[in-house]
């Protein structure tokens, strides 16, 4: 199966490369933008079919590895 | 007082450190591989600057899961010395030993420069050599160095007098001009500048030497 997981900076966390990428999108006249966030986006490749198992097992290493819980949040999806 | 330096792929101050303990200051000291997993016989870590693990995923994310590092976390538990530069203070955050978190400096610009440090407290084994107030001039040279931790957590360093230094003036956007702060039990301390890089009049400053000589004071006082 597959895990596909989205970590963002969190709200209270600046985000420096997403105000950039606000300001080029602005100096290239596109316009109406409210905010700009950047994060991560991780696809893993498991063995097993027990979506439950994985899932908490993902979410152990979302936790711990994959985001910093202390700068970051994340969604998680089994697929 | 014997110092071991951890050594991940992608480290690149360990020999500076070394230079500095063993030669200036003719400390015994030796490299610890990131795979060992005993650290031997040492009383002071440094985890020293670079780019463990090539900055993956987060800048000290991978380094916290080698063998070398779990021994560190025992050795802290244990009271024993740890000292964390740079990428070395990224890791000690990573890893839990020190709170909060080291994230892309404000202006996303990579800061190779010379800094002003107040001392914020003395009491701590890596700045009881200092004055209170005293400024160190000291080298930084990171892209992830703005310091942040939740309110809460900046209000209990605060009261509890961990931060040992503070940017004059604030090159990254840390949180509190936060440079360095320390663990609970006082004997962890994370500091993105560079002292190694300061400790001999040749380079430019000697102050990063009153690091190293409050650790050595500390060897006779503490514990």
């Amino acid at each position: 199966m597959k895990a596909k997981i989205i970590v963002m900076p969190k709200r209270t966390v600046l985000d420096p490369q997403g105000k950039t990428v606000k300001h080029a999108l602005e100096s290239m006249s596109f316009r109406g933008v409210k905010d700009v966030r950047i994060g991560k986006f991780i696809e893993v490749e498991i063995e097993g079919s027990d979506r439950a198992a994985l899932q908490k097992k993902m979410d152990q290493a979302c936790h711990e590895l994959l985001s910093n819980p202390v700068i970051e949040e994340y969604s998680l999806e089994i697929q | 007082m014997k110092f071991g330096i951890i050594q991940f792929p992608g480290s690149n101050c360990d020999q500076d450190v070394f230079h500095v303990l063993g030669n200036v200051l003719d400390q015994p000291t030796r490299y610890i591989w990131h795979k060992d997993i005993a650290l031997g016989e040492v009383d002071c870590v440094v985890v020293p600057g670079g780019f463990s693990y090539g900055d993956y995923l987060r800048t000290g994310a991978i380094a916290r899961f080698s063998p070398a590092m779990q021994a560190v976390a025992d050795h802290a538990k244990a009271g024993g010395l740890v000292i964390g530069i740079c990428n070395g203070f990224q890791i000690l955050c990573e890893a839990h030993l020190l709170p909060g978190a080291l994230i892309r400096n404000r202006r996303l610009k990579f800061i190779c420069d010379w800094m002003q440090l107040r001392v914020e407290t003395t009491d701590s084994p890596f700045t009881n050599a200092c004055r209170k107030g005293q400024v160190l001039r000291l080298p930084i040279a990171h892209g992830e160095g703005c310091y942040f931790a939740e309110p809460a957590v900046i209000k209990r360093l605060q009261r509890d007098d961990r931060v040992l230094l503070r940017y004059v003036e604030n090159p990254n956007g840390a949180v509190d001009n936060i440079a360095g702060i320390c663990n609970e039990g006082r004997n962890v301390f994370g500091l993105m500048p560079h002292p190694e890089r300061a400790s001999e009049t040749i380079l430019g400053s000697e102050d990063g030497r009153m690091v190293f000589e409050s650790i050595l004071r500390s060897a006779v006082a503490v514990r």
